[in-house]
């Protein structure tokens, strides 16, 4: 039996398409794709992303937890900052990205993990905790909205006693909202737009409440609520991974484009030794972004990826048509020697093939 | 959901109109295009593909997913509707009326008599 999320009844009111989805039932569209898709480019939309797992670490030595299954580093973090990195196992697979929020009170942190990833993830993590400090899953009691576009700041400014432009990128801070006290508002997403990661605990929230404030605060703009199909278009219009097919156990951070929150000066940890091996080894494949060449057609995850001859040279990890674009965009992963930004690469479309060009992600530009 | 009584189902969710002159239309249903949401293209085999039932004559391509035609029955193409090519949402506005995708020439009338009926399909995706 799939869990609810506090916003099930209004999914439900608003004409969402409910899936299962990370043990969920979720909403994948309310009006459709493109509408929700544009709302979040042009002014300002809604996610429910309640399934997201959030763990509470804290005691003398959670920074030393978070470092040693974190390949990004955690010091830097100063209260009040997030950052975004990956675990990983021994191997240098991929056990799930996530965000570490360094909170305001001293050796606190909350990591923040896929839906779909977080039992898997909590046993990693207390398999790992030999260490002074505690983790709590939160992840049931944590209510958590995306409010996302142009129009973000203008829509939730009426609704708090923060001054939201002060709130830099990737950082947050606490306050009220729509008279609901405690409430984290984090400049983070998955769009590449503007916008708030909303975190609050439904025991001391009215959910239904702070939805109903956040639609009529955003009504003049035109806010929509948003499914996890546009949120799909959307990170993927940007290029961001997504765990289970862009980055998994069998993928690494160095050649799924994640060599910038890998941090091998910052001491030990997990995985760290056989990155290093694969750092001088140099990678053999590495995940790229492709545009399609013909606006008819589109990528899927599962594509067969071939050089001009048909030889097999990599696999589509994910693909979409990007709304904004009009033609099919993805990412997979291909052998080094294709890899060059410009290069034309083939995908197995059914019993075709299409050209597409290596393009760096993000393919629209902001 | 409409599920016209008039036309025959697959399966598959699409719908076959009995011309009664030796055609049939082809499209698919009013639940199909919901569980496709957005499609941003339709490709179809051309006039004079010839097929037997299963084989597939065309894909209907989603934002979020991809789909096969299946052909109901055998038959040959007589006719594509051209107007899906510049605007593939006709299928989600009006997937029984102008989202309509090819008619076919029948080679054996008495196939549509297997198919399923209204009452039969609601079944299917009640």
């Amino acid at each position: 039996m799939a869990k609810k999320t506090p916003f099930h009844a209004i999914h439900q009111k608003e004409g969402g398409k409910l899936v299962e989805f990370a043990g969920f039932e979720m909403p994948v569209q309310y009006k459709g794709i493109k509408v929700e898709h544009a709302a979040v480019r042009n002014d300002v939309g809604v996610f429910d992303v309640s399934h997201m797992g959030e763990f509470y670490i804290h005691g003398p030595e959670a920074l030393d937890l978070v470092q040693h299954i974190s390949v990004n580093d955690a010091s830097k973090l100063v209260a009040g900052k997030a950052q975004y990195t990956c675990m990983c196992y021994e191997d240098g697979g991929i056990v799930d990205d996530m965000i570490v929020y360094k909170l305001f009170e001293e050796d606190q942190y909350i990591l923040v993990v896929n839906g779909a990833n977080v039992d898997k993830d909590l046993a990693w993590v207390n398999s790992q905790n030999t260490f002074d400090t505690t983790v709590v899953d939160m992840s049931d009691d944590t209510c958590l909205l995306a409010v996302q576009g142009p129009k973000s700041v203008d829509t939730l400014q009426k609704l708090t006693d923060l001054d939201l432009s002060e709130i830099g990128f990737y950082s947050f801070k606490m306050g009220t909202l729509a008279g609901f006290e405690n409430i984290v508002f984090s400049a983070t997403g998955y769009t590449g737009e503007k916008g708030f990661e909303i975190y609050f605990d439904k025991n001391n929230v009215d959910p239904e409440a702070v939805w109903k404030a956040i639609f009529e605060a955003g009504e003049e703009f035109g806010i929509e609520p948003c499914g996890l199909g546009a949120r799909d278009t959307l990170r993927l219009e940007m290029g961001f991974a997504l765990y289970g097919n862009d980055i998994t156990k069998d993928t690494h951070p160095l050649e799924a484009r994640l060599g910038w929150i890998t941090k091998f000066d910052k001491g030990d940890f997990v995985g760290k030794e056989a990155l290093l091996k694969k750092k001088e080894e140099g990678n053999s494949r590495q995940l790229v972004g492709f545009v399609m060449n013909d606006e008819r057609n589109i990528p899927r995850h599962g594509y067969e990826i071939v050089d001009e001859s048909g030889n097999t040279i990599g696999e589509v990890a994910s693909g979409t048509m990007s709304i904004t674009l009009g033609k099919g965009i993805g990412m997979g992963y291909v052998k080094k020697e294709f890899a060059a930004e410009g290069n034309t690469i083939h995908i197995a479309i059914r019993k075709k093939t299409a050209e597409a060009t290596v393009t760096r992600p993000p393919f629209i530009k902001k | 959901m409409s599920v016209p009584s008039d036309l025959k189902y697959t399966r598959e969710h699409e719908w076959i109109k009995d011309n009664g002159d030796g055609t049939a239309t082809i499209g698919i249903t009013e639940f199909a295009q919901g569980e496709l949401g957005d499609i941003v293209f339709v490709e179809l085999e051309e006039e004079g593909f010839e097929f037997s039932a299963d084989d597939t004559f065309g894909t209907v391509e989603a934002v979020k997913t991809v789909s096969e035609l299946y052909a109901p029955v055998d038959g040959e193409i007589s006719e594509i509707n051209e107007e899906l090519e510049d605007n593939p949402e006709i299928v989600n506005e009006d997937p029984y009326g102008k989202g309509w995708m090819v008619k076919i020439k029948l080679s054996d009338t008495s196939q549509l008599e297997s198919l399923l009926s209204a009452d039969q399909y609601k079944e299917i995706i009640a």
